[in-house]
């Protein structure tokens, strides 16, 4: 809301001597966030001039340039008229017309400073200034001729003033339970509150122009309304008034147009103009229609299906059965409280205007503004809650200044049509608010903060029975009264008193493991990344979900970016889209991770609720559950991805490339930050290379559980991403490695006998993993075995083609003796014979 | 004594190989030792001078052999002679091999100097991104102060969202969230678009009272510049106890920021309107040492938890009451880090985070 101060002035005396900087920082103090000031950005000297004559010079350019003598009032020294020569480009005005003079020195919005400068052949002493120049209108063709502002002041007058450009508007943020706030009203109220300045309310000085008003023929308004939206009529207050012989050829006065301007309203025309004036003073938007073209009596009610009307907008609307329209007997005239329509706008040519100030529902503009996207000044205010008590003085406002400034003649006739809406009480015991807020406040300091805000108060045995004033359908609690009464006693006087918690568990297991991880990997190499979890289709479908299995994915229906309207299922997607970014920016090598969720429906399945429960109420156990049971998987992921050197070329180093050993070792790094033990055996996994990919799992009492998977991407992947090197990736299941962490460790007596070692130099086929080697070695061996490595992998002479030859080294040793050779090599043997069985394998020597 | 003057000890014993043992013979084999040890330079030239000179076929060595061939009576004098010359130039080798060995390491060790400041490495350093470790810091926070951390969905149903806080369905204060629906929009499903939904999850799961931070995503349909992303984080906090009041609120807010910004630090309330808490607040932070100087800087929401919030969870407003207050966690690192670009904070540029490195 932008409130400009003289009119604020108004209706409140501001403190001596207060900028806008002040008024704000007191509207800040009952809760209005300043958010700007607007002023008209230009200084003096800027004045009226006569034009004395002209002589109109054609140039070369095809443009015919006027060189002007004009007036601009006495010097200050001489007291003989200042008469300079001005070059001047439009052609709109006469010798005898008093324009808006720039001097030289002064500066227009812009800024633009204006200097005596040769052109065209002169030397131009200012310039004569256009009212977009001067910032309070769109018109640039031809410069401003006061007369057609109704002015006719002496040549020299400060221009600035004469026009208030001299004012300045605060602009406040006024928060949605503040309907009354979008109101020059409102926040003299408001500033009252702050300063404790009398606040002089405009709505009760109102004088009607027309005596006996309301006795004449009334204009006829009907209310049908037979769908109440959520059980509330639509139109609850529709003050009709009628002005005849409105002069259409008034231009709105320089005040009203420099007022609307601060507030970020532009003029129309001089009808329009009255009727954004009132709105904005009193709160009250009113619609204004030539009433040479309604047929009829005015209808409110509900739209038909299928009908149509053409706003003021000139488009067309196909209206909803819940629009709530005014009507006359030709048919939809208007979307009550959000536009008008074309039909029957005030034009150049009206001359009798119908005045509407009328009460719509808050739920029904509402959601009529957001069916046909027509957010309006109207709209946000009935949105918000309009004072239905002010809709008389509203109208009469608007019959006062067309009457007054465009000659209009007001007519006794209108209708006030006025369902009665009974004023909510409010019971507030005693000790309430001080309770809540913490302060000891008085009896008579919450009385008298209700009173301020026009509450009535009653006594009660028990406390004050309080009714809200009319503007203030917000406060319907004892909470809302609280907020009142700490809001006008100031939230400075809270005290700071720390509550103390009942004793707590610190982090869950889940959340220390997940720091754990985080910090393990940062400390390995590996930079955190938090990437958006908005993805294409295809990306999604290019890494499907860690743990494998058909998923569903989850559409946004209103994304940013339409391509990137999936949520992710994989981490890969957004870790390939950052390594991408670095790597434009010349960081080519890269060791990334991101602990983030997922979203993982399950195919074919619907997920959400048809229904929302209504709120202030605890949903039934099973309502609550199927809310639940309504929102798809999320699981926390690890990813993590590695390109370019992981060593870097240095002296004494050659470079590493990053692969899928890499991507391995951090998911040990992983295992080691969880306490599980995660197993890695040959996989495969949508977009990595068939080769190089290894399933990641953890044993459980049924078998073992996939938890993620690790690799290189397959090269065509990374290549049509534009990746040179190999790209090495891991993503897990977070959430499931966690879960199978957490139990204490069983710690085992650690041997101090001498350890006997042993190297075994196995032959096998080359398929077989070594990895399974290993471990029916390290079964066969049994107790003794206490470590084994792999320390060799041997193909070629002396291996038969198709085999290869692993290495051992191992290590035995007994709890209780020194082990002989001999039963080493026993316990060797017996890893042997079961590797020969198992795996065909022979022992080379 | 005869025997040990430069005159033959026993030349009746003087038999062919045998030396005689005289002074001036062992007076010569010594001293041509203890030249030798003196005269050798390097480990090597001394290990061969000590075979020459002590070893089985050397003069001493020789001289040494020859004393079991004496008579009985001029052993002991012969014996003493040779042991006293064979001690002498044991001593000056041990003592030549320590000096040499001196020489020789510290030889090596100016060998093997390096420069410490191209030391290669295979390491290479990480770094974790400052928003999470912020959410880390502000959660340890009110750890310390007995509170835990709540969680909830990021993909959240419209009722936690909006409904069960007391934003209703047609309230100008739920257009204003800029809602990142999913499809079917009638299964009423939202990208939470505030931590606030945990609120509601805490409430319901645990007993009172409950004293709970909810740091976390959250999302809004905002086009990312150098003030605003899509894709957030807040800090949620709610209590609910009988008996909490505003004064409660403050109190924990100041413990908050001077925790987290120091001392210096100050808290200021000014009223304002959430659907989900009355009376509402909107909070300040002050600090000295904010980037952009000593100012107060609008950091969050909070306010008195709204009756219908309660109810909302089952819980009797007249009974139990509480406070709620949630900060955007980017908003912090700006003014406290001094970052100036929120796009920073998403691009994943890896310079970014390894400006922090472990810690902020």
């Amino acid at each position: 809301m932008r409130v400009p101060l003289s009119w604020l002035a108004e209706f409140v005396d501001l403190e001596p001597g207060s900028t806008a900087a002040d008024v704000q920082a007191a509207l800040v103090k009952v809760g209005f966030e300043e958010e700007d000031v607007h002023n008209f950005e230009i200084s003096g000297p800027v004045v009226v001039g006569e034009v004395l004559e002209y002589i109109d010079e054609p140039q070369t350019n095809g443009k015919t340039i006027r060189w002007c003598q004009v007036n601009v009032g006495p010097d200050a020294d001489t007291g003989k008229d200042d008469v300079r020569g001005i070059v001047c480009g439009a052609h709109n005005f006469e010798v005898g017309d008093r324009v808006v003079v720039t001097l030289p020195g002064s500066v227009l919005p812009g800024p633009f400073p204006i200097a005596a400068r040769t052109t065209y052949g002169h030397t131009s002493d200012g310039m004569i200034a256009s009212t977009r120049e001067l910032g309070i209108g769109d018109e640039h063709d031809g410069i401003l001729v006061l007369s057609t502002l109704g002015l006719n002041p002496e040549p020299g007058t400060d221009a600035i003033t004469l026009l208030g450009l001299d004012d300045t508007a605060v602009e406040v943020n006024v928060t949605p339970d503040r309907g009354y706030a979008l109101s020059i009203r409102g926040i003299a109220r408001e500033y009252s509150h702050a300063t404790g300045a009398e606040f002089r309310d405009p709505a009760t000085v109102v004088a009607d122009p027309a005596e006996g008003a309301g006795a004449g023929t009334a204009y006829p308004v009907i209310v049908d309304d037979d769908a109440p939206i959520r059980g509330r009529i639509g139109c609850t207050v529709f003050v009709a008034r009628v002005v005849r012989g409105v002069d259409p050829t008034r231009p709105s006065p320089a005040w009203l147009v420099a007022r609307l301007a601060l507030a970020g309203i532009r003029s129309i025309s001089l009808i329009v103009d009255v009727t954004n004036y009132v709105m904005l003073e009193l709160g009250q938007p009113i619609h204004g229609y030539d009433l040479d073209r309604l047929t009829g009596p005015i209808t409110v009610r509900r739209a038909k299906a299928g009908e149509t009307l053409t706003t003021l907008d000139d488009k067309v609307r196909t209206l909803d059965v819940q629009d709530l329209l005014i009507t006359d007997e030709s048919g939809p005239i208007g979307l009550a409280g959000v536009m008008g329509g074309a039909s029957t706008e005030i034009t150049d040519a009206t001359v009798d205007v119908l005045v509407e100030a009328a009460n719509f529902d808050p739920v029904s503009v509402a959601r009529t503004a957001r069916r046909h996207k027509l957010p309006s000044e109207a709209s946000k205010r009935f949105e918000r809650g309009v004072d239905p008590a002010v809709a008389v003085a509203a109208a009469t406002r608007v019959v006062q200044l067309l009457v007054d400034l465009a000659g209009g003649e007001a007519d006794g006739s209108g209708s006030a049509l006025a369902h009665a809406t009974e004023a909510a009480t409010i019971e507030l015991p005693t000790g309430f608010v001080a309770g809540l807020i913490g302060v000891d406040y008085t009896a008579d300091q919450v009385r008298e903060a209700l009173a301020e805000i026009g509450t009535r108060i009653d006594e009660t045995e028990s406390g004050l029975r309080v009714t809200a004033p009319s503007w203030r359908p917000d406060l319907t609690t004892k909470w809302d009264l609280a907020e009142e009464v700490a809001r006008i006693n100031g939230y400075d006087r809270i005290p700071s008193v720390l509550p103390i918690a009942p004793p707590g568990h610190g982090l869950t297991h889940a959340q220390s493991v997940r720091r754990q991880v985080a910090q393990t990997l940062a400390a390995t190499g590996h930079t955190e990344v938090l990437a958006y979890p908005f993805v294409s289709e295809s990306s999604n479908a290019l890494f499907g979900q860690a743990t494998g299995g058909a998923i569903g994915q989850v559409k946004i229906a209103n994304p940013l970016d339409s391509e990137a309207a999936w949520l992710r299922t994989s981490l890969l997607p957004g870790l390939i889209q950052i390594a991408v970014r670095n790597r434009s920016r010349g960081l080519t090598d890269l060791s990334l991770f991101e602990i983030g969720v997922v979203f993982l429906p399950e195919a074919d399945r619907e997920y959400g609720h048809p229904m929302v429960p209504a709120g202030a109420g605890r949903p039934t156990r099973e309502v609550e559950a199927a809310l639940n049971a309504g929102i798809p998987p999320q699981p926390r992921h690890v990813g993590v991805l590695l390109t370019g050197h992981t060593v870097p070329k240095q002296p004494g180093n050659q470079a590493a490339d990053a692969g899928w050993r890499d991507a391995l070792e951090a998911v040990q790094q992983v295992a080691l930050a969880t306490g599980v033990a995660i197993g890695v055996r040959q996989g495969n996994h949508a977009g990595m290379h068939p080769g190089r990919c290894a399933e990641l799992f953890v044993e459980t009492d049924a078998g073992t559980s996939c938890v993620g998977f690790a690799g290189e991407l397959l090269p065509q992947v990374a290549k049509s991403f534009d990746f040179v090197h190999p790209v090495a990736v891991a993503e897990l299941d977070l959430d499931r490695v966690i879960a199978h962490s957490g139990a204490a460790v069983v710690s085992t007596p650690i041997g101090t006998q001498t350890a006997a070692t042993q190297d075994l130099s196995l032959v096998v086929a080359e398929e077989i993993p070594a990895g399974d080697v290993l471990a029916t070695v390290i079964e066969g061996a049994g107790a003794l075995l206490e470590e084994a490595v792999l320390v060799d992998d041997y193909r070629g002479a002396g291996v038969p083609d198709g085999a290869k030859s692993l290495t051992f080294a191992l290590r035995f040793r007994a709890a209780d003796r020194t082990l002989t050779a001999a039963e080493a090599s026993e316990a060797k043997l017996a890893g042997v014979a079961l590797a020969a069985k198992r795996h065909d394998a022979q022992i080379r020597d | 004594m005869g025997a040990v003057s430069d005159n033959v000890i026993s030349g009746a014993h003087s038999a062919a190989g045998s030396p005689a043992i005289t002074e001036t013979v062992v007076g010569a084999a010594c001293d041509a030792a203890l030249v030798a040890a003196e005269a050798a330079e390097t480990t090597a030239a001394l290990k061969a001078a000590r075979i020459e000179h002590t070893g089985e076929s050397s003069a001493l060595a020789r001289l040494n052999a020859a004393i079991r061939d004496l008579d009985k009576n001029d052993k002991a004098a012969a014996g003493k002679l040779v042991g006293q010359a064979r001690a002498q130039v044991n001593q000056a080798f041990a003592a030549r091999e320590a000096e040499i060995a001196e020489v020789e390491q510290a030889a090596q060790l100016a060998a093997e100097r390096v420069d410490v400041t191209a030391a290669d490495s295979r390491w290479r350093p990480g770094a974790r991104h400052p928003l999470a470790l912020l959410q880390e810091k502000m959660a340890d926070v009110f750890i310390g102060m007995g509170w835990e951390v709540a969680e909830g969905p990021e993909l959240e149903s419209e009722w936690f969202n909006f409904d069960a806080l007391n934003f209703d369905e047609d309230h100008p204060a739920r257009a204003l969230q800029d809602t990142f629906f999913t499809e079917p929009t009638d299964a009423h499903l939202v990208l939470r678009t505030h931590t606030s939904p945990v609120q509601l999850r805490a409430l319901l799961s645990r007993e009172l009272p409950v004293y709970v931070i909810a740091p976390g995503r959250t999302f809004r349909t905002d086009e990312l510049d150098a003030t605003h992303t899509p894709v957030f984080h807040q800090i949620e906090g709610i209590a609910i106890d009988k008996g909490l009041s505003m004064a409660h609120l403050r109190g924990t807010l100041d413990h908050f920021v001077k925790s987290m910004f120091g001392d210096e630090a100050k808290v200021r309330l000014r009223p304002n309107y959430f659907p989900f808490t009355e009376p509402s607040a909107e909070l300040d932070v002050w600090h000295p040492t904010f980037s952009g100087g000593a100012q107060w800087i609008e950091w969050g929401g909070c306010g008195m938890v709204n009756p219908n919030v309660l109810r909302s969870a089952g819980i009797d407003p007249e009974v139990y009451s509480g406070f709620a207050f949630g900060m955007g966690v980017e908003r912090a690192l700006m003014f406290r880090n001094d970052v100036k670009d929120m796009r920073d904070m998403v691009e994943g540029d890896i310079r970014f985070s390894q400006q922090y490195g472990m810690s902020l």
